[in-house]
């Protein structure tokens, strides 16, 4: 993934340490992050925050590259943060990388969008 | 009635759709009489697969009923075989003498399936496969179990071998060809079927030649010319047809291989017609309905005096009619002088496509494993469209070109007007939208039933759905065509047969045998597989969590604020000073914000952080209390009234009853929640006649009601029956869970199921006694691997990763 020079990755968990097709919460200062691992083993991470209610998204069903919110059931793009279907919401996504197993997630802008 | 007398000879699939044509354009124009040597009705030949997999039943696949015969006064002679056509006094004479004057004839009496005339093959246990007494010979056959050798490794042979394995009984499909469905599919594709139709556990024989059936009073088995032998009980002929025309042929009717008719389907006598497999057009004879239903049109429009509509000839394509298997092939795909193929493999998917093209023409396709593209290759093929364009990307489908690829409705968007959706009866897109919107229509069966597209063989379903999706956008509502979801085209009823038919026993198995769309399904269809297979295979299914909703998968309700709900079982509603004790404590210790008695008669604490639930449940445990379920799909609650213990009018141990009722049912999934009521007298205090199931004990003993519902839908009982003793009604109630979790829809109350299968069914289904001791074995069985507690295994540190969130070593920097 793109990242410019100001990014902050961060070291945060092995792969296996997300069960396949679920999710696990990282707990920072400036909110807590779903990271979600897809069948593919692609791994991402949104803000756990549905813009719809704020609902915990990482509580949420994941299927394919998307994720399920278990609040209300609006479906977001994992890739883009953008919800499927009609309505405009978008969560805040965060960029990560997988390397020898370890995820890192780029935690640039976690302040931002905070609500 | 009409003056002019039309004859038929066979009542077939072909002749079926002429009178339908026939009586739209010119309902009164003739008196018609049916000669049928089968003794029955007009019916889907082609869906006889499903009917003999188990999939389907005979009443599902009749054409016309017979109202319909009623209706436009059609004289149909049941089991009369016509023996001789008198063209000079223009009459039919059947077997029994009956005989019918004819100022039109019509003859439409289809195929003969070949029987290869090899020692044995007139042995009993020999069958061919044609009509519905050859798929009911089979199915007596496969009920004994046993091995069935199927000759033949086309289309037909295909579909019985898959039908009879799915019947339980071991297969053996031996082919002379070394390719299977060589005549539809190349060798790479036939390669890739093999494979699909070895992994099922059918055994397959190529470049084998059958030399004799083995067998002295019944089929023993058969031999091959090298020698092998294959045991078997039950030996099904599916090596071609030949065009019947031993009539035609004897009234002195120009025949060759089939009855020669010409443009205007005319035989060489000008007042007989022919139609159907069993005629020759311009050298030509067909094998599918395609075809037919095209040559009907014409004989229709011919017989109302509109002679200038003419036939003149078809291009067929074919898909194999086996759920999971995903095979076309069209046009004419052999690799010869001037012609260029463009193939896409991927083994991965286990997809095949081949393109055949002759200058900047599609003249062929052959598609293995997704053939979502197909009638947009095939209506290349017969438009003839040059594809110089964007011949690079043809193979990927319209979506690469038209952009957007994850669009799923781009590629029918892209189809033109008339691209012909529905092979086998021919509607083009057109016709099903202007269908759609002219006559309001919603649903996949509106759209079957207004235009007759994906009646057939239903492999264009999927298709149908799109352009339903395609022309209502919003108000199409997916759960009003059939589908479990989006993922696939089957429904509830189909996937939760085809699981137990087919032995499929993961998630991943299920999607790939019923050829999911996704890779992985959608938050609808998981978790209803999920519960399909706990409930089919106890204790041998593996329950994936990642299928639950989050309430089913912590064993807690979440709340509004991300925070969950603790709601512990008591038992029919008693509780003791210890528990309540246990409780307060609990309450205390977590500060949790909220205790409220629930509309179910226990005491749930809101507002617990997950972190905290482990901790939680531990301490409640310590105390006895276990997980009340407050957000499982499976048994919620017993509520029970104080009955003969302390009321003055109790008539039996009402709270009794229902702690023995939660005890026997709890930790039990079911396709939705199931809540029960016991009431000690008719008064009523426990509300039981609006709940799931309803116990009213009266002085006799024990009223059980079933399907209430208070809700978001309110309904009050039906009586399932009145029993005597405590016993009989635990054991009534135990059979009543299984069979409403063996056959109810996920998510559909058991009012909701017992609205789709009738009250009645179910209550006399469980009125027989042998019923009700199956379900209940079946329930008691599935119980001993259902009841332990979800929160003991959690605080014993099952899905620990559920509720410890991960932290990072080093601060983040969050300017
Ligand atoms: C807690 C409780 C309300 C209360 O404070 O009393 C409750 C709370 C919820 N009910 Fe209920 N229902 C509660 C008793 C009822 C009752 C009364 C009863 O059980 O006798 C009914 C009517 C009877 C019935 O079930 O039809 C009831 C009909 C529903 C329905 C409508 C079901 C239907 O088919 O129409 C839903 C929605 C659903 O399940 O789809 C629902 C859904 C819910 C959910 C699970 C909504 C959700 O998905 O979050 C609520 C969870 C809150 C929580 O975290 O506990 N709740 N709910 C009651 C818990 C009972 C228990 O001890 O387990
Ligand atoms: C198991 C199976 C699956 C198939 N699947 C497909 C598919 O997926 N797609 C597809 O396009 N096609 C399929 N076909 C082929 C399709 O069913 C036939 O092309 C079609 O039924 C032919 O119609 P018809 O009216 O010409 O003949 P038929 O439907 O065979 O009807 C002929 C009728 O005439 C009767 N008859 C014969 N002689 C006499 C007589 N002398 N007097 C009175 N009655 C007589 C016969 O009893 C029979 O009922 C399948 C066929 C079978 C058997
Ligand atoms: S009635 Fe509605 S708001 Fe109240 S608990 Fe039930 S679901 Fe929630
Ligand atoms: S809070 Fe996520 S869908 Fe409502």
């Amino acid at each position: 993934m793109m990242s410019g020079p100001e990014s902050i990755w961060v070291k945060v968990c092995e792969l296996t340490d997300i069960p396949l097709r679920g999710s696990r919460v990282l707990k920072t200062e400036a909110g807590c992050v779903a990271l979600f691992r897809t069948v593919g083993d692609d791994v991402f991470a949104l803000r756990d925050q549905c813009p719809h209610k704020k609902g915990p998204l990482s509580q949420g069903i994941v299927h394919d590259r998307s994720i399920a919110c278990p609040l209300h059931n609006m479906v977001f793009d994992l890739d883009t943060g953008f919800a499927r279907g009609p309505d405009a919401y978008e969560a805040q996504t965060f960029p990560t990388k997988v390397e020898q197993g370890i995820i890192s997630v780029d935690l640039r802008n976690l302040s931002e969008g905070r609500q | 009635m009409g003056s002019q007398r039309l004859v038929v000879i066979g009542n077939g699939m072909a002749p079926g759709r002429v009178l339908d044509h026939l009586f739209e354009r010119a309902p009164d124009a003739y008196q018609v009489t049916i000669f049928n040597a089968e003794p029955r009705v007009n019916y889907d030949r082609i869906m006889l697969s499903p009917v003999l997999s188990g999939e389907k039943q005979y009443k599902d696949i009749i054409i016309h009923d017979d109202a319909w015969y009623n209706d436009h006064q059609v004289t149909l002679h049941r089991g009369k075989r016509v023996v001789e056509i008198d063209r000079a006094n223009k009459t039919v004479i059947a077997a029994d003498g009956t005989k019918a004057p004819y100022d039109r004839l019509l003859i439409a009496t289809g195929s003969n399936p070949i029987i290869i005339p090899v020692p044995g093959h007139d042995l009993p246990g020999v069958v061919t496969y044609r009509d519905l007494d050859d798929v009911d010979a089979m199915l007596s056959a496969s009920r004994k179990a046993g091995r069935a050798v199927v000759i033949g490794g086309g289309l037909l042979g295909l579909e019985a071998a898959v039908g009879l394995k799915m019947q339980g009984m071991d297969v053996a499909v031996v082919h002379l060809a070394s390719t299977l469905m060589e005549r539809q599919l190349d060798e790479a594709a036939g390669h890739l079927l093999r494979k699909e139709i070895e992994r099922r556990g059918i055994d397959v024989y190529t470049s084998a030649n059958t030399t004799e059936i083995i067998g002295t009073k019944s089929v023993e088995g058969v031999r091959l010319d090298d020698g092998t032998r294959i045991d078997a009980s039950l030996v099904c002929m599916a090596v071609g047809i030949r065009p019947n025309t031993s009539v035609a042929d004897a009234a002195g009717l120009s025949v060759e291989r089939g009855i020669i008719v010409g443009d205007d389907l005319k035989t060489s006598d000008p007042s007989i017609f022919a139609v159907g497999e069993c005629v020759q057009h311009r050298d030509q004879c067909y094998g599918l309905v395609a075809p037919l239903y095209e040559m009907a049109k014409v004989v229709a429009a011919q017989l109302s005096g509109d002679t200038d509509t003419v036939y003149t000839g078809s291009i067929t394509s074919t898909k194999l009619k086996v759920t999971g298997v995903d095979v076309f092939s069209a046009g004419d795909f052999q690799q010869t002088e001037g012609r260029e193929e463009v193939v896409l493999r991927d083994a991965a998917q286990g997809v095949y496509k081949r393109l055949v093209l002759r200058d900047d023409q599609l003249v062929g396709a052959v598609v293995y494993g997704d053939t979502k593209d197909s009638a947009w290759f095939f209506q290349h093929i017969k438009d003839g469209t040059d594809v110089s364009e964007y011949r690079d990307t043809l193979i990927f489908g319209p979506t690469y070109a038209g952009g957007d690829p994850v669009d799923p409705l781009a590629a029918v968007a892209a189809l033109p007007g008339d691209a012909e959706i529905c092979g086998c009866n021919g509607v083009c897109k057109s016709i099903i939208q202007e269908t759609i919107t002219g006559e309001g229509l919603t649903s996949l069966d509106d759209v079957r039933a207004h235009t007759k597209a994906s009646a057939s063989c239903g492999s264009c379903t999927g298709l149908v759905e799109q352009i339903l999706a395609l022309t209502l956008g919003d108000q199409f509502d997916p759960d009003a065509a059939k589908p479990v979801c989006a993922c696939t085209d089957l429904g509830h009823d189909a996937v939760r047969r085809l699981i137990v038919a087919g032995e499929l026993k993961t998630i991943p198995d299920v999607m790939q045998q019923l050829n999911w769309k996704t890779s992985c399904g959608c938050s609808k269809c998981r978790p209803a597989i999920n519960f399909y297979l706990v409930c089919a295979w106890p204790g041998e299914y593996v329950d994936d969590g990642q299928s639950r909703f989050i309430n089913e998968r912590v064993h807690a309700n979440i709340q509004k604020d991300g925070t969950y709900s603790v709601v512990p079982r008591m038992w029919g509603g008693m509780t003791t000073a210890q528990e309540l004790r246990a409780i307060a404590d609990v309450v205390d210790k977590y500060d949790i914000p909220t205790v409220k008695c629930t509309g179910g008669a226990r005491i749930d604490m809101l507002g617990v952080k997950k972190e905290d639930l482990p901790s939680v449940w531990s301490d409640l445990n310590q105390a006895g209390l276990v997980s009340g379920h407050a957000y499982a799909k499976g048994l919620r609650t017993v509520k029970s009234c104080v009955g003969t213990d302390w009321c003055r009018f109790g008539t039996q141990d009402s709270t009794g009853l229902a702690v023995k009722l939660e005890r026997f049912l709890w930790g039990s999934w079911t396709p939705h929640k199931v809540k029960l009521g016991v009431s000690g007298c008719p008064r009523n205090c426990a509300e039981a006649t609006c709940k799931d199931i309803g116990v009213v004990c009266v002085d006799s003993g024990y009223e059980i009601h079933f399907a209430g519902a208070a809700g978001m839908h309110v309904k009050g009982t039906d009586l399932l029956s009145t029993v005597e003793t405590e016993g009989e009604a635990i054991h009534y109630i135990g059979a009543l869970m299984q069979m409403y979790r063996e056959q109810g829809w996920y998510l559909d109350r058991i009012y909701k199921w017992a609205a789709k299968v009738g009250v009645d069914y179910v209550r006399d289904t469980l009125a027989i006694l042998d019923n009700r001791n199956d379900y209940y074995d079946r329930f008691v069985y599935s119980q001993q691997f259902m009841q332990d507690d979800p929160w003991a295994a959690r605080v014993a540190g099952k899905d620990a990763h559920e509720f410890t969130p991960i932290t990072l070593e080093h601060r983040v920097e969050t300017a």
